[in-house]
């Protein structure tokens, strides 16, 4: 029997390409290109290595988003993904993570089947890394996050995670069906190919809330107990200072005098 | 009319530029530098299916478009024309005349390996004494028996020294000028076939440009690609498709010495104003994109009549011709725009002004597309 992941993935704007416009404090989004985020393209590509060792491996992308993140949903297809799902409606637009997690679990129910989750740790634009956790817990699935070593024995069972930590890492052993989050240090994404880009049998489903059978008052904007308060960009810090003098006593001297001066120490 | 590119397209340029970026680009001073072929770029590229990019599925292909092959050779000539020729000879000189004019069992044996990158392809129509004037080919075949015996040289072989199928021309009846010329598929290994001397040149420097040497090669009747005197048809409509790629390599070259100076023109300061400030300089980078565009326009015209399967020969020559003359013309003034730093070997554009120089010369040069688009516009 084939051995099925779902990945989710988000369409993101790239961050890198951002600027804040400094007199309203709001994201310039006009212009700025829209990818498949950071992580979740880690989470892709560990699904394709075992798709690469064992080819009968069915792999199904899920995002939500507006109809454009099927630009996103095409990249993941033509980098090896067997189909994609996309649920797209209103009705859970400007959800919060809990909402968002609501409506994609709602949406993995409805894809039916799997053996693994992977996601992402966390998105470029919200930072929050919450989503993938919050579905596992909705699942009540196993989970473990931040991933950055990955094996699954040949019995496609037990599967052995090394999960990094500040200071230091993990080794865990869990076993299927379970969710895992990816982070960067896992692996290098690989590129689209051309016979992924001229797959004619790109398989992406657009489904709505109704199809995804999503219960209306668990999603969207005023479901959502996160509001966000207030946006603001942080004042940049002014530049360091270098203390200089002859020898290093003359230095520590300098710093001690400077620290005591603004009452520091 | 449709200038839109399809979201295939987009995705091929995506791609390849991703591609080009990280793993091209890093190696382009070092490979020109030390004259070496990026065997392992060209694995890389197999393995993303960049060698079998405008054939259908059934051979291997990608299933793709002549403009997403266009695409695919102009971001590579972006950062590395050495590199983008490897795919353009690969594709246009072998790959497409074994689709187009070989048997169903030449398709079924060669094209698969091909198109995946596991066998690389190259062309040898040139001798010392015959390249533009292709009825002066010296190299015989003659049949013996089941076999056909070749005897001759080639030179300038694009992708010698690693191919391993190359499509070659022999002369089988002298006395019938090009109507006696005749093509022939070459495998690596077979008897008499031998690589001579590797060429020492001014630009392309990563690319194996080798001798082809033919002594007694004894080579299966089988081997015959589109008949007996046909071979001339053969090679020119192969170089009327491989003007294309030399076209999309040329405004490779173009645009990405285009881009990597106006970054310096941005950075670079004089008289207290960044280069791009002073207007006269600022013009001509107007000219140049101005240019390019043009030149981009006619690449991928010629590409689209090809996938259309409208007559393109003469699109492609102007195409070819157009682009390699902005090629020269755009990365000489990028040179000089960089001044003295621009002619030392720390600035990429020094060694895109010397690849630029060969698309003016190979698979046919400017003077020979002047000649196929004037017999077009004026009649023979």
């Amino acid at each position: 029997m084939a051995f099925k992941i779902i990945v989710c993935a988000k369409q993101v704007p790239d961050t890198n390409e951002i600027k804040i416009n400094p007199e309203t404090g709001t994201l310039i989004r006009d212009g700025v290109p829209s990818i498949l985020n950071n992580d979740d393209a880690n989470a892709l590509e560990e699904a394709l290595k075992i798709k690469d060792k064992h080819p009968d491996t069915h792999i199904t992308v899920v995002s939500m988003g507006p109809p454009q993140a099927q630009e996103m949903l095409f990249e993941c297809i033509a980098m090896g993904a067997d189909e994609a799902v996309l649920l797209s409606d209103r009705a859970v637009g400007g959800s919060d993570t809990w909402a968002t997690s609501n409506a994609i679990t709602a949406a993995i129910k409805k894809i039916g089947d799997f053996d693994l989750i992977f996601a992402g740790r966390q998105a470029i634009d919200g930072d929050t890394a919450q989503v993938g956790p919050q579905i596992a817990e909705k699942l009540e699935l196993p989970q473990v996050t931040y991933v950055e070593e990955f094996e699954i024995a040949d019995n496609m069972k037990d599967i052995t995670v090394k999960r990094q930590l500040e200071d230091g890492y993990e080794l865990i052993k869990i076993q299927t069906p379970c969710m895992l989050t990816a982070i960067k240090e896992l692996n290098e994404p690989r590129y689209m190919s051309m016979k992924g880009i001229f797959n004619k049998e790109k398989d992406i489903k657009v489904i709505n809330a109704a199809d995804a059978e999503i219960d209306l008052t668990i999603v969207g904007l005023k479901a959502s107990p996160t509001n966000v308060y207030r946006s603001f960009t942080p004042k940049p810090k002014g530049k360091g200072i270098t203390v200089e003098g002859d020898t290093e006593k003359d230095v520590a001297k300098t710093l001690l005098i400077d620290l005591k001066k603004k009452h520091i120490i | 009319m449709n200038f839109q590119q399809t979201k295939e397209q987009e995705f091929v340029r995506k791609t390849v530029r991703a591609f080009a970026t990280n793993e091209v680009e890093p190696l382009a001073a070092d490979i020109d530098k030390e004259h070496r072929f990026p065997v392992e770029t060209v694995e890389k590229m197999a393995r993303y299916g960049f060698l079998g990019i405008p054939f259908p599925t059934e051979f291997g292909g990608a299933g793709g478009d002549h403009v997403s092959y266009a695409i695919t050779v102009e971001e590579l000539a972006r950062v590395c024309a050495s590199t983008s020729v490897i795919v353009s000879a690969h594709t246009s000189l072998c790959c497409w005349p074994i689709y187009h004019w070989g048997s169903p069992e030449q398709k079924a044996k060669y094209l698969p390996k091909l198109l995946s990158g596991e066998h690389l392809g190259a062309f040898g129509l040139t001798e010392p004494n015959a390249g533009t004037d292709a009825a002066g080919q010296q190299t015989r075949a003659e049949l013996d028996g089941d076999e056909w015996v070749l005897n001759g040289a080639k030179v300038f072989i694009t992708n010698g020294g690693y191919a391993d199928v190359f499509v070659v021309m022999a002369m089988t009846d002298k006395s019938q000028g090009n109507r006696g010329i005749t093509a022939f598929i070459v495998e690596k290994g077979d008897p008499g076939f031998s690589i001579g001397k590797t060429e020492d040149k001014l630009g392309i420097c990563a690319s194996s440009t080798t001798e082809l040497i033919f002594q007694n090669c004894r080579i299966p009747k089988d081997r015959l690609l589109g008949g007996v005197g046909k071979g001339f048809k053969v090679a020119m409509s192969t170089l009327d498709g491989g003007r294309i790629g030399i076209a999309s390599q040329a405004l490779g070259i173009a645009q990405g010495a285009l881009d990597v100076t106006v970054e310096y023109m941005k950075a670079r300061k004089q008289f207290g104003k960044k280069l791009s400030q002073f207007q006269a300089l600022a013009f001509e980078v107007a000219d140049m994109a101005t240019k390019i565009e043009a030149a981009r326009l006619l690449v991928y015209k010629a590409a689209d009549m090809k996938d259309k399967g409208l007559p393109y020969g003469k699109f492609s020559a102007m195409a070819k011709l157009f682009a390699a003359e902005t090629a020269m013309a755009v990365t000489t003034k990028c040179v000089q725009l960089h001044g003295g730093y621009g002619y030392t070997k720390d600035y990429p554009v020094e060694r895109m002004m010397r690849d630029a120089k060969i698309t003016e010369i190979y698979e046919g040069t400017s003077e020979v597309q002047k000649i196929v688009i004037a017999a077009s516009v004026i009649g023979k």
